[in-house]
């Protein structure tokens, strides 16, 4: 974008986000706009519903861009960090992204932990061509031009522990999830699977967001005893599901989830034996450590912050995603949004705590390192079942086979699994 | 999803699941309800008095106070926390609903944002005491399903008894009444006013610290769990506090709990909802409303 086109949409953008703009006033007056060198967004929920997963994020995304700061920083420039509170609200979001893209001209965005906000900001996103990487694992399918989804896909995360719970336990399964994109879709991923391999679904339930009370669901589930449940529940109310099921002893039929620990570190702040045999599929745990040679990421993220919860799975994904747009940053010479993208799109390797991952260009989704964690009895967490997943999805069932390639077509929509399944 | 079957275990299952909502929702109102039922106020920072009650009584669970002990620092937090808030806040706005409503609704909002920031973003959960009762294939927890649906029927006999049997009461009913009559027969209303409300606060935070160990997870925003239930509650049962709360929960949780039991926790909830929006239509006063508007027409008859 030319120099000229700033004051101008800064204009515009006074005009549409006045409020947003008041508020940025209390965020640490970071929001220089225009002031020449680069700027990095973060949009992560540090209070209302969400504040439990999206702290850890904002601290990771931080942590990363000081650790760039503190060497150096940028094609030799320092990047600036504009990174207001959204409080978990949608509305809230969608001021905010449109005051960082017109007023703050982010570089690049890094924002929100779930679906529903992704889908809020995205038209936003679309309009200004923004770049912008979502990191919270997610139900998968979105191919966007300048979207970078980084985190593991429902595919990826239920694929993985889907299979090693029925070859363990018993091909009965029995479906709970949050009733909202990413529960629905998620479902809609174990029914895939199960038809690929032969599983039986006994029931299948979604359950509003706001619900506290499973002893229903329980009764239900005792009624079809099935050998496994699979569940997708999400945020702090439907935690509880977790204790009641330890208070009804059910604790011997085991849960696959793609949500619970890995973000919630609900085996950290329940006692046993509320997540006692429940089994996560993921691709980061903080238990896992760093992988890297000579690296210590968990400890240099809790002398950052010393007063943190717990690393997350999508903390480390917002950590090794800034990595991976400096370095391409560093590649392209440039803080160009358009030629960065161009440069991502060439695939590139990156290693990040979890393992060696690989960004696919075509998809802008990654391949991750999968793996099974277990808690056992005492919440001790230990990692079986070892294996490299890709955005299989994207890359070769969409379109009847063809995938989607960014780098060929332009395109900002989201696949679901019934485009491709009988679901 | 599979409704269940009929069954004599399956229709204990439901049994319990009824009580076990008829608990919630009743612990969940009875404080909101003596607030605006004698005060005149809405409380729309109730959820947040629970949350104090819940509060109160975590901390010194996880610093190893036994958990009834732990539950009676959840009712003091909240009581004081309610005293402190009628000298300064709500003594303003009595019979003042829409100021009321507007001030509690900030008042949550700070309680619930200063809670983020002096004990961070979640406590430990405490686990649910006193196991499960088994049933055929089915189980239900003894805690959730029949000690708090016991204790929810002793607060309201308990409540009745205070606002009818004792001196305490009749002055507090006479100060709602006619406050200039009462004081000019000697009562000291501004005292009664903090009292009710103090009953009313630590009410709400007897619920928090009865409901700390089975909300799972304990968070600054887990107030509105407890907001949807009491405010319907509160609309259906009408301006009588025991009996309109006793029979709002009743009404309410057989239709949640059915729902919920055959058809889901979705179904559940909206036919809470559904409830509500009839009873707003077909009775506005309420179910104590109706009663004693049909009384006054008998006996205007007679």
């Amino acid at each position: 974008m030319t120099h000229e086109s700033i004051p101008r949409r800064s204009v515009l953008a006074s005009g549409a986000t006045a409020l947003g703009i008041s508020v940025a006033g209390c965020s640490g007056g970071s929001g220089s706009g225009g002031g020449g060198g680069p700027t990095v967004g973060i949009l992560e929920d540090r209070s209302g519903n969400f504040q439990l997963n999206g702290t850890s994020k904002w601290q990771a995304t931080r942590l990363a861009l000081e650790e760039i700061n503190e060497n150096g920083g940028l094609l030799g420039e320092e990047i600036e960090i504009v990174d207001p509170d959204p409080q978990s609200d949608n509305s809230r979001y969608q001021e905010l992204t449109e005051q960082l893209i017109l007023q703050d001209d982010v570089d690049a965005l890094w924002a929100g932990y779930s679906s529903a906000t992704r889908e809020a900001i995205r038209p936003i996103i679309n309009e200004n061509e923004q770049l912008y990487f979502y990191t919270t694992q997610y139900e998968g399918g979105v191919c966007d031009n300048t979207i970078f989804p980084v985190g593991a896909t429902a595919r990826q995360q239920l694929g993985i522990v889907t299979p090693y719970l029925a070859d363990e336990f018993g091909d009965d399964i029995y479906i709970i999830a949050a009733d909202y994109n990413f529960g629905q879709l998620s479902g809609d991923w174990v029914n895939v699977l199960a038809q690929e391999n032969g599983y039986n679904i006994v029931g299948e339930e979604y359950i509003p967001l706001d619900e506290t009370d499973f002893s229903s669901v329980i009764n239900r589930i005792q009624s079809e005893d099935p050998d496994f449940i699979m569940s997708m529940l999400v945020g702090a109310n439907h935690e509880n599901f977790y204790d009641q099921r330890a208070t009804n002893d059910l604790e011997n039929i085991p849960i696959g989830t793609s949500t619970a620990m890995a973000q919630g570190h609900e085996h950290i702040r329940y006692d046993p034996p509320a997540l006692t045999n429940v089994y996560a599929g993921v691709s980061y745990m903080e238990e896992l450590g760093d992988l890297r040679d000579g690296e210590n990421f968990v400890d240099a993220f809790y002398e950052r912050w010393p007063d943190a919860n717990y690393l997350n799975q999508e903390a480390q994904n917002n950590y090794f995603s800034v990595y991976l747009w400096a370095d391409a940053v560093e590649e392209a010479g440039t803080f160009d949004q358009q030629e960065v993208i161009s440069v991502l799109e060439e695939g590139r390797d990156i290693s990040a705590p979890s393992g060696d991952l690989t960004l696919d260009g075509a998809t802008h989704h990654m391949e991750h390192e999968m793996r099974v964690a277990r808690a056992d009895e005492n919440h001790e967490i230990s990692f079986t079942n070892n294996e490299r997943i890709g955005p299989s999805f994207l890359r070769e069932e969409v379109e009847g086979g063809d995938g989607c390639d960014l780098r060929e077509e332009d395109k900002t929509t989201q696949y679901v699994p019934s485009d491709v399944y009988d679901v | 999803m599979t409704p269940l079957t009929f069954s004599a275990y399956s229709l204990m299952a439901l049994l319990f699941q009824f009580l076990n909502s008829f608990g919630f929702i009743v612990l969940a109102t009875v404080g909101l309800a003596i607030i605006f039922g004698m005060m005149g106020v809405i409380n729309l920072a109730h959820g947040e008095f629970i949350l104090i009650g819940v509060y109160g009584t975590a901390l010194p669970y996880h610093a190893g106070v036994p958990l009834p002990i732990a539950m009676v620092g959840g009712v003091v937090a909240s009581t004081l926390f309610g005293v402190v808030v009628e000298r300064t806040i709500v003594r303003r706005f009595y019979d003042r609903l829409l100021d009321s409503m507007v001030a509690t609704w900030g008042l949550a909002l700070v309680v619930s944002q200063l809670l983020l920031i002096v004990f961070g973003s979640s406590l430990d959960s405490i686990s649910t005491p006193l196991g499960n009762v088994d049933y055929g294939p089915f189980s239900s927890s003894i805690y959730r399903s029949i000690f708090l649906p016991a204790v929810a029927l002793l607060v309201l006999a308990g409540l009745y008894a205070v606002f009818t049997r004792t001196e305490f009461g009749i002055k507090a009913r006479a100060t709602i009444e006619d406050p200039e009559t009462a004081r000019a027969m000697g009562i000291d209303t501004d005292r009664m006013y903090m009292a009710t409300f103090a009953i009313g606060s630590g009410l709400a935070g007897f619920t928090g610290a009865l409901y700390a160990p089975a909300l799972g997870s304990i968070t600054p925003n887990r107030g509105s769990t407890f907001l949807v239930e009491s405010f319907v509650a509160v609309v259906v049962g009408g301006p009588s506090v025991i009996v309109g709360t006793l029979s709002a929960a009743g009404v309410l949780s057989v239709f949640n709990a059915t729902g919920s039991f055959f058809f889901g926790t979705f179904v559940g909830q909206m036919l809470l909802l559904l409830v509500a929006i009839v009873a707003l239509r077909a009775l506005p006063d309420g179910i104590t409303g109706y009663v004693k508007d049909w009384r006054q027409r008998r006996r205007a008859e007679e």
